[in-house]
């Protein structure tokens, strides 16, 4: 078995690409790297496409190692990875819609972002005119006796994001659940090329609103890795305090709302006051509820005053004497735990398989967190556990987050302490070449991809952000089979993926 | 569980004043209701949330106003699962070109006296992403708007003030002066 590091010498280096190594490869050496992904010896990280090249970022995980690979010659197409590997299926087909490379082999061919309504196709490529007439989409099928289909959404009866869902169901027992997402899709890609940093991080971080921060997080530090900057360490700080306040809001927030979708309202009214409590924290420590454009490249635009950071430890205090109750409320109601234990179970090996990260890898056995495998500042200088549990059912998936919860109070109180004093940004230089540069950043949902290229200008180039969800939606439609109809929503809000995160 | 109940039942409630109608809102709605709907509805207001492509901040927001802070059902403004039900279509995000049909289908599908309320910057007109390929723009470009909350996302109280506006509106007959 190959190194990926040894397979990435394979290939001609991209000059100015960093942190981690680019390199153009043959497509003997792609095809290699398809069929390692495929026995499971590395991740798939991202798959994007350019007029004239794709790219594939990998991750070996016992070593840590990350590359990226490049395919420039694709005269009739590029050899599918998604006939060994299933995870790229969907980037696969994304990328054609987008740009219009085609994938050769590709065991779906069906469109997915585009619905053959934007009046133009390739809209990062050719942006050729519209086929005259757009065939319906083709579900796929099931047969079999007494079977129906249950058709779901775009408009989803609550306050959710648009997605529709085809779900085949013997009496009460799903058989089958194919979604169908794309319908958020913004171009936020093509309205990154050549947009100012100040307009792309924008951008960014309206990505995932519940990310907001994650986003704006991991597309600076992409641009700080490809100008080569270092950020003042306050400003690191103050980050990864932003981030571990999002992620504990969204967490109190999932939790409330897992249990409210197995008709326990008494936890979400409960986890609603904490994570409201929280929201109003970060609005007095950082001038946002959701903490929206406070990271750009460089640093961060607010400090962290007195009275903010006075907010936060008294926030984190109140939670932490607060939250146990409710765990064991939690714990004791068995007419919850029916709901939750043995529902929607995500076997470990697709865990893996997709690379699944945040608490739908970590609840099926996948304890990947950038914050540790990558350990970048400060969270290199921070005591944290990372909980996994290998159940992979509704009820592992509320414990991690609960054990997630504890985790962030305790980070939120070390950061507090421990916290440099000093500037909190730096400006921009003007490079006047080209470099490209890429970042990892663990959102409360798992790990934010981004990569970039500035241009001479200084401008946005080619951007390309991957949303977690993207190796999580999947799952979902393996998770459901054999539930019945009515766990859907608790099986829907365990996972919690992002609908605009995903169609960007 | 029993001690959390009765905790509640002795701790002040956490539920806070009501803010007070917003007066841009107000001016907006100067012309956009008459009063045989006043009569129709009472004192009350179904809500029917839509995403026509929202990044899901509004939608964080528009959770929050039913938490024990802003307790929205004490207005009797409720959020239903069916546009059929509704008197209000709250419509956040910049539409979609691919959501354009589904907000008019919604839009078609909720009986009349209905107002329309975009949510946020992007449903006013696109917000960061107008100009897209694959954006219309805000909602009033797709139906009518009766009543714009600006912020990205509004906050809680922002939307509520909006609300109470509309409200105010509907079942009083004020007009804004």
């Amino acid at each position: 078995m190959q190194a990926l590091a040894d397979l990435i010498l394979e290939g001609r280096p991209v000059q100015h690409h960093r942190p981690w190594p680019r390199t153009i490869v043959d497509p003997m050496v792609w095809t290699s790297a398809t069929v390692a992904l495929a026995e499971g010896h590395w991740t798939l990280l991202g798959l994007w496409g350019e007029t004239a090249a794709i790219h594939m970022a990998l991750l070996e995980e016992p070593t840590g190692t990350i590359g990226v690979i490049s395919l420039e010659e694709l005269e009739g197409g590029y050899p599918s990875v998604a006939q060994y590997h299933p995870p790229a299926l969907r980037p696969e087909r994304a990328i054609h819609d987008l740009v219009g490379l085609v994938s050769k082999d590709l065991p779906d061919p069906r469109p997915w972002l585009d619905h053959g309504r934007w009046g133009l196709r390739f809209p990062l490529g050719d942006r050729l005119p519209p086929p005259p007439e757009t065939a319906p989409y083709a579900f796929l099928r099931s047969e079999g006796d007494s079977l129906h289909q249950i058709p779901v959404g775009p408009v989803h009866a609550g306050i959710i994001e648009p997605g529709h869902f085809r779900f085949t169901a013997n009496g009460e027992t799903i058989v089958r659940l194919e979604e169908r997402l794309g319908y958020v899709h913004k171009g936020i890609e093509a309205l990154m090329v050549g947009a100012s940093l100040d307009r792309a991080v924008q951008l960014a971080g309206r990505t995932s609103g519940d990310s907001t921060v994650t986003y704006a997080y991991a597309f600076s530090r992409a641009v700080e890795a490809a100008l080569q900057l270092e950020v003042p360490s306050r400003a690191g700080w103050l980050r990864a305090l932003m981030a571990e306040l999002e992620r504990l809001a969204n967490h109190l927030g999932d939790i409330g709302a897992i249990c409210n979708d197995a008709a326990f309202p008494l936890m979400h009214t409960h986890c609603g006051v904490l994570r409201e409590r929280a929201l109003r924290a970060a609005d007095t420590a950082f001038g946002h509820r959701l903490m929206r454009d406070r990271i750009k490249p460089g640093g961060v635009i607010a400090d962290l005053d007195h009275e903010g950071a006075a907010a936060l430890r008294a926030v984190a205090t109140e939670i932490g004497q607060t939250f146990p109750a409710l765990v064991e409320l939690y714990d004791n109601t068995a007419s919850l735990q029916d709901r939750t234990v043995g529902t929607g179970m995500l076997r470990p090996e697709l865990a893996h398989q997709y690379g699944a990260g945040g608490y739908i890898g970590r609840a099926s056995g996948r304890g990947f967190d950038v914050r540790r495998a990558l350990g970048y500042p400060p969270y290199n200088s921070l005591l944290f556990e990372i909980p996994v549990l290998h159940e992979g059912d509704v009820n592992a998936r509320v414990w991690i987050r609960i054990r997630e919860v504890e985790q962030c109070l305790s980070l939120i109180a070390q950061i507090l302490d421990q916290l440099p004093a000093g500037p909190v940004s730096i400006d921009i230089p003007d490079i006047g070449e080209t470099r490209e540069g890429m970042a990892l950043v663990e959102g409360f949902r798992g790990d934010v991809f981004v990569w970039l290229r500035v241009a001479e200008s200084g401008r946005i180039d080619r951007c390309h952000l991957r949303d977690p969800s993207w190796f999580q939606w999947p799952l979902l439609e393996a998770a459901i089979e054999d539930n019945i109809v009515a766990d859907f929503p608790l099986c829907n809000k365990s996972f919690n993926c992002s609908y605009s995160g995903h169609d960007l | 569980m029993r001690k959390l109940l009765f905790e509640s039942m002795i701790r002040v409630p956490l539920t806070e004043r009501a803010p007070s109608r917003s007066d841009a809102a107000m001016e907006e709605l100067a012309s956009a209701v008459d009063n045989a709907a006043r009569r129709h509805l009472g004192r009350s207001l179904s809500i029917r949330a839509v995403d026509a492509g929202s990044c899901n901040g509004c939608e964080l927001e528009m959770h929050a106003l039913s938490n024990a802070f802003y307790d929205i059902e004490r207005f009797g403004i409720r959020f239903v699962a069916s546009p059929r039900h509704a008197d209000v279509l709250m419509v956040t995000g910049p539409v979609t070109r691919n959501m354009r049909e589904a907000l008019e289908r919604t839009y078609n599908a909720t009986p009349g006296p209905k107002w329309v309320v975009a949510l946020g910057g992007c449903a006013r007109d696109g917000g960061c992403f107008a100009g897209s390929y694959a954006v219309v723009g805000g909602v009033s470009a797709v139906i009518p708007v009766d009543l714009h909350i600006p912020g990205c996302p509004p906050s809680p109280a922002d939307i509520l003030k909006g609300l109470l506006a509309l409200l105010e509106h509907v079942t009083m007959g004020t007009h804004a002066s």
